[in-house]
């Protein structure tokens, strides 16, 4: 089984040169390639999570540890190992992975321009997500994290759609020079942590599991751990510094924005969880109630912001930020049953975010426009389409019996019991507008009379329908029975110093 | 004393030297040999002089009181001689295409070469001024070589006045140490230096200032960076990519050992002037290379911005660090020679150089943009790259030595510079080319490229090789301070 985690690097790392090597001529031998990857790595990320148990100790199974670089230098024994192991957080992250990469190569299905440099990147990014979920040393965390940001500029940059408004224009360019910038601006934060974090240990190793142990002082605690929760938050679309989430999304091209607000925004969520509230606990208490006001304006500011957009796509932007709003509340709560409603938000959001782009994708493929208003009973000419669509919005506005409820659920009580009834209130008031803008979206462009322009529009692709009918599937999966994922996660949830029971 | 040199020592210096002599009898009296050969021949005599090098890796020899031959010589003898070769087999159809007198051209390539060893084998001062020179001479030279260009011209002429004004500078500091220590010896001035130093406080520190204002334009550090853009723009682009290697390299070697043997005592004195510098260095660098509109210029800020990077290593210097800014440099060298590799082959294949000439060229010559793209990323310092790995090692060697301020500085301009570097990129990936059609494949090259990009990835992805060489080779440099004070033994393996 440690292989299998391996592999989980090894093989879009494995795939990239041959991509290169298929002439460009061929690109549909790039797609039954990306196919065949795309697949194996839903399966052994499905086999991956089911096989996880949780053993005692910190959680960590399959665990592989070769050494990089050690005794030399600064470093000491096992100054920087390439330390790879699954716990019960990564468990489900790492299935989330599989299963949003899998349904992403179906959805890029048509893709023409440069193909095989589209996949290239894509699975770049991947290998760059899985080694985040994975990775137990320090270094290599960072390392595969600033991996998952590289290939964004060009996904964006060369693929993507610019949008024009009446009044101004963002263009794919804009896009994605922002995201870039403002993670790479945001994972400095990280590196200095790091740096000040090797120092202060004094172990000389980044192993997260030997720097864990040690009992750091807890002012350095205090000043270190908001470079992490703001290094990391900008990824996770933490208030104010979202700015990038929604442009980038919209420039995006489809298979990208599922993985991006699928996946790639949960690294900072996760980092703040693996990294910053796991190493520097005591830091992570005292900033808890900051993290629990951004966490909560962010809810409500991104679900106001997405009820005031009518582009499908800036919504679909602007609740994700809301979402991960909730999920940084999640953290913020510091105790077992809102971490664990943190991380199953990560997951449920992940899925249907990932479903919510996958609609609104197909529907732009066809129509050229995004504007809701301008849409009119499409549940006509697309019945399928539209019931993928309305089952990712009733996850999103918690509706029980999807994922989203069970996720959100946990989050509220986790906050009401450590005490900030004040955002459970103004959280509950974000859920609602939720149902609000999700509604009101379905209402306007889904159903009422058809709008004769749009009689001519086909259902979504089967490539199409098979990823949300995946995607779908989890959301079901976790909606209704959430045992295995709770299992897996609160064990590990446990462990976590500085998380009350 | 003069009978006990061993002159086998230098023999790869010999070898050079005669190389060029033998270079430019060639193309006197054998031009139908072709100007793109004799550059091959040239890289073969370098990477001959590399290869003789190494009879002497694991030796700690003197050549008399002059210079040392050990495993810092001989790492960066080889790393020069690396350098010149690469520099040589890239000039050659630039000089088929442009220039005139190419037996002269690659013969100060190859003097170069000989200075920049010299300057990371001395151990005492004139002999390195003397050295220095030399590769300031070559470098003056051969910028100004593209005699019918008056950019290049004017390049030159900038070049080597304000070269020249900084020899100066450089060589009044050196007197000023003399007078103040009475050697020229790196080791004597470090042994006068930890003793009571209060009697020559001002010279010596004058002559410090001096040697540093010296150093700080050879190796282009703000405030002594005016001639880099001009020069970088005006020479020959070959040359400008052995002035940002080669010079770079060397001056650091250079800087290196004299502080880490001469000025150690005195690190409290002048490591916060140091670190004034290197933040200076890299926020000028940076910030302006976001300006630029011409490719060569775009590299000259971003090669000041890298020379920062470098004197943070200088600032917090300590063995740790030492071995990490070798490695770093090392890195930068490899890197900044496929940047450079990228930008001379579009060069010959279309005679532009401005940054948004690269329009298209993913489509045009997909290789050479994946190639730059790699390139670009490691200078930005992106993972899987050398420039990752190194910058991490080094702003954390730095880091532990009490000036995390100075690394959390230096990891904001290297993201800084990430933004100049996706212009290029977009330009590549984003904009569409004129015409479509493929450029031919010149194989040389591009086996070059592809050898310069394997070592990118090598050194991103498993640098212990290298930086166990980088460590071998400082160690021979900071074995006096070992011995004479145990406590710093602590840490050390």
């Amino acid at each position: 089984m440690e292989f299998v985690l391996l592999a989980l690097i090894v093989i879009p790392l494995a795939v990239c040169p041959l991509f290169m090597v298929i002439p460009s001529q061929y690109p549909q031998l790039s797609r039954y390639l990306a196919a065949l990857a795309g697949g194996a790595l839903f399966g052994l990320s499905l086999l991956l999570f089911v096989a996880y148990e949780f053993d005692g100790g910190s959680g960590l199974r399959y665990e592989l540890q070769w050494a990089w670089l050690e005794n030399i230098g600064f470093l000491g024994e096992n100054g920087i190992t390439f330390y790879l192991a699954l716990d019960g957080i990564g468990a489900p992250m790492v299935l989330l992975n599989g299963v949003v990469i899998f349904a992403a190569v179906f959805v890029s299905w048509n893709l023409a321009n440069r193909t095989k440099d589209f996949f290239v990147l894509l699975f770049l990014l991947v290998a760059g997500v899985y080694g985040v979920f994975i990775s137990q040393d320090l270094f290599f965390f960072f390392f595969w994290y600033e991996v998952a940001v590289l290939p964004m500029f060009l996904l964006i940059a060369v693929w993507g759609t610019s949008s024009e408004f009446k009044t101004f224009a963002r263009t794919k360019e804009y896009g994605a020079m922002k995201l870039t910038l403002m993670l790479v601006g945001g994972s400095v934060l990280i590196w200095v942590a790091i740096m000040a974090l090797f120092i202060e240990a004094g172990a000389g190793t980044y192993d997260m599991t030997v720097l864990r142990e040690a009992a750091l002082d807890e002012d350095f605690q205090k000043v270190v751990y908001p470079l992490f929760m703001v290094g990391f938050g900008v990824l996770a679309g933490m208030w104010p510094l979202h700015t990038w989430s929604p442009d980038g999304h919209v420039a995006a091209p489809t298979g990208v924005s599922m993985l991006h607000a699928g996946v790639l925004m949960k690294l900072g969520a996760f980092g703040i969880l693996r990294v910053g509230m796991t190493l520097l606990p005591e830091g992570a208490e005292f900033w808890a109630p900051v993290l629990m006001a951004i966490g909560v304006t962010g809810a409500v500011y991104g679900s106001i912001s997405a009820l005031a957009q009518t582009d499908l796509k800036y919504m679909v932007g602007y609740s994700s930020v809301s979402h991960m709003g909730f999920v940084l509340m999640g953290l913020a709560s510091m105790n077992q049953i809102g971490v664990n409603g943190a991380v199953l938000q990560m997951f449920a959001h992940g899925a249907m975010t990932a479903l919510m782009f996958t609609s609104v994708g197909a529907l732009y493929d066809q129509a050229h426009i995004r504007d809701m208003t301008q849409f009119g009973g499409i549940a006509k000419p697309m019945p399928r389409h539209t019931a993928f669509f309305t089952i990712a919005g009733l996850s999103s506005l918690g509706l029980p019996g999807l994922a989203g409820f069970v996720a959100e659920f946990h989050i509220f009580v986790g906050v009401f019991e450590a005490g900030y009834w004040w955002a459970g209130v103004l959280g509950v008031i974000s859920a609602a507008i939720t149902a609000t803008y999700i509604l009101r979206m379905l209402a306007k462009a889904y159903f009422g009379p058809l709008n004769e322009k749009w009689a001519g529009l086909k259902e979504m692709r089967l490539g199409e329908q098979f990823a949300a009918v995946l995607l779908i599937a989890m959301i079901l999966l976790m909606g209704l029975w959430p045992a295995p994922f709770i299992d897996r996660i609160s064990a590990t949830v446990e462990m976590i110093p500085g998380i009350a029971g | 004393m003069s009978t006990s040199l061993e002159w086998g020592l230098l023999a790869p210096e010999f070898l050079l030297a005669g190389w060029a002599a033998f270079i430019i009898l060639i193309d006197l009296f054998w031009g139908g040999l072709g100007k793109e050969r004799l550059g091959w021949l040239a890289a073969i005599g370098a990477a001959a002089a590399g290869g003789l090098s190494l009879i002497w890796v694991g030796d700690t020899k003197e050549f008399g009181t002059l210079a040392d031959i050990n495993d810092y010589t001989t790492l960066f003898r080889v790393l020069f001689c690396g350098i010149g070769a690469t520099i040589c087999i890239l000039s050659a159809r630039y000089v088929k295409d442009r220039l005139l007198h190419p037996g002269e051209f690659y013969a100060l390539i190859l003097l170069a070469v000989i200075g920049a060893n010299g300057m990371a084998a001395a151990h005492e001062l004139l002999t390195a001024y003397i050295s220095l020179e030399l590769l300031s001479f070559s470098l003056y030279t051969l910028t100004a070589y593209a005699k019918f260009d008056l950019r290049s011209n004017e390049a030159g002429l900038k070049y080597m006045l304000l070269g020249a004004f900084s020899s100066a500078i450089f060589l009044y500091g050196i007197g000023l140490i003399y007078g103040t220590t009475g050697s020229t010896q790196f080791a004597v001035i470090g042994d006068v230096l930890s003793g009571d130093t209060s009697d020559i406080e001002w010279g010596m520190y004058m002559g410090l200032a001096l040697i540093i204002g010296g150093l700080g334009f050879k190796v282009a550090a703000v405030p002594f960076h005016m001639y880099t853009p001009d020069a970088y723009e005006g020479a020959p682009i070959p040359i400008t990519a052995l002035i940002s290697a080669l010079a770079k390299a060397a001056g650091f070697a250079f800087f290196l050992k004299l502080f880490a043997v001469a000025f150690l005592p005195l690190i409290d004195d002048w490591r916060y002037f140091i670190a004034g510098l290197a933040v200076a260095t890299m926020a000028l660098g940076n910030l302006v290379a976001i300006q630029q509109r011409n490719m060569k210029r775009l590299l000259a800020y971003s090669s000041i911005g890298q020379v920062g990077y470098l004197l943070v290593g200088i600032a917090a210097l300590s063995q740790d660090t030492a071995s990490a800014l070798v490695l770093h440099l090392i890195g930068y060298a490899v890197t900044n020679l496929a940047a450079f590799t990228c930008i001379i082959l579009y060069y010959n294949w279309t005679g532009k150089e401005e940054i948004e000439d690269y329009k298209g060229l993913a489509q045009r010559a997909p290789y050479v943009a994946l190639c730059l793209t790699i390139a670009l990323f490691s200078l930005a310092g992106m993972p899987l790259f050398a420039g990752f790995t190194t910058k991490f090692i080094l702003f954390q060697a730095a880091a532990d030595e009490d000036m995390l301020w100075l690394a959390g500085v230096a990891a904001f301009f290297s993201f800084v510079s990430l933004y100049y570097y996706l212009i290029v990129i977009r330009e590549m990936y984003v904009g569409e080319a004129e015409e479509k059609t493929r450029f031919p494949t010149p194989w040389l090259e591009y086996t070059a490229l592809t050898v310069l990009i394997a070592g990118v990835f090598l050194i991103g992805l498993y640098p212990r090789p290298v930086l166990e060489l980088a460590e071998d080779a400082t160690a021979t440099i900071f074995v006096s301070e070992e011995l004479e004070s145990g406590e710093d033994l602590v840490g050390v393996p």
